[in-house]
């Protein structure tokens, strides 16, 4: 068994505009040091196959199918045994 | 002419569209459940309702796009029969790739439910045939993902093929301040290249009766009605 750690984040050039909002109040509450912030979503993926290279294999699928759009998102994960 | 209304899990648009095509266009309708499939010869036209199906879980439209009646709307697009997108509706084109592009949330954040003006650009569709070119219409629109995003070269591909079918437009036409959504090119609703397939983010079913003051928004089904039964052959130009 593994667990894939799933990142999903739009591409470069796309407009977030949640990102925008939080780096305002991020701004506003005084954090001078941070000068930007992407916002993204997170999945935690169990995979039951025998070795790291199939779950990578299923990961890849998994992500370009279903949850990324690659209209507008990129993806990546990291695979460790779970 | 029979008409279908797929349902999926949290459709909310459904029933006004059924409505609309039983009461007013007074055509034979079924709602179709979307653990269904059918076949293409079944329906002429097929409507994908508004309301957030799934949830908006995962990204909206992403899960209604994967049940398993899409792959009965892909086939049936792909004969040619007409398949109409609303709101939500639009959203599940896009993700099942009938339609290009994606949904972004609105520029503001904001659910927005409001009546807008569109500018029909293109009357050279099955779909907007009774409109006049450039004309302003009313329609209401009820979403929170609807800016429409699609990278440099579909954008130029859809202008360049005269796809962009509708547009956010102000009350004196004035595009500069009218788009709620953020939408590129003020984009309100595209078609596919062979034209049997159009999304839109307004609700024409919610104005298609003078009892709700707006009759703008039965033109659309009222075209495409038309086009249907007069057996034309399909496609845009």
């Amino acid at each position: 068994m593994f667990l894939a750690k799933v990142y999903i984040y739009y591409k470069t050039g796309v407009l977030d505009p949640q990102s925008s909002a939080i780096k305002t109040t991020i701004a506003d509450c005084g954090f001078d040091k941070v000068s930007d912030i992407e916002t993204g979503k997170f999945y935690n993926v169990k995979i039951d196959v025998a070795d790291k290279a199939s779950a990578e294999k299923v990961a890849t699928e998994l992500c370009e199918k279903i949850l990324s759009n690659p209209v507008i998102e990129d993806y990546k994960f990291e695979i460790m045994e779970a | 002419m029979k008409c279908a209304v797929i349902q999926f899990a949290g459709s909310s648009g459904d029933s006004d569209c059924y409505h609309v095509c039983k009461n007013i266009l007074e055509k034979p309708v079924e709602y179709v459940f979307y653990k269904e499939s059918f076949a293409p010869e079944d329906f002429d036209l097929i409507i994908l309702p508004g309301g957030a199906s799934h949830g908006d879980y995962l990204r909206p439209g992403a899960l209604a796009a994967r049940s398993k009646v899409m792959k009965s709307v892909i086939d049936a697009a792909k004969a040619k029969k007409f398949v109409l997108g609303i709101g939500n509706g639009f959203q599940i084109l896009l993700e099942a790739g009938l339609l290009p592009g994606a949904v972004l949330i609105n520029k503001d954040l904001k659910f927005f439910s409001n009546d807008v003006f569109v500018r029909v650009e293109n009357t050279d569709t099955p779909f907007t045939s009774l409109f006049k070119k450039g004309e302003m219409i009313r329609l209401t629109l009820a979403c929170k993902y609807g800016n429409y995003y699609a990278d440099t070269d579909t954008i130029k591909c859809l202008k360049a093929d005269n796809r962009i079918v509708f547009t956010y437009c102000g009350e004196n036409g004035n595009t500069f301040e009218s788009n709620p959504t953020g939408s590129l090119e003020n984009i309100a609703g595209i078609v596919n290249p062979a034209g049997n397939v159009l999304g839109l983010m307004p609700h024409p079913e919610r104005c298609a009766e003078e009892l709700l003051g707006n009759t703008d928004g039965l033109r659309i089904f009222e075209s495409i009605v038309r086009y249907i039964e007069r057996g034309k052959t399909h496609g845009i130009s």
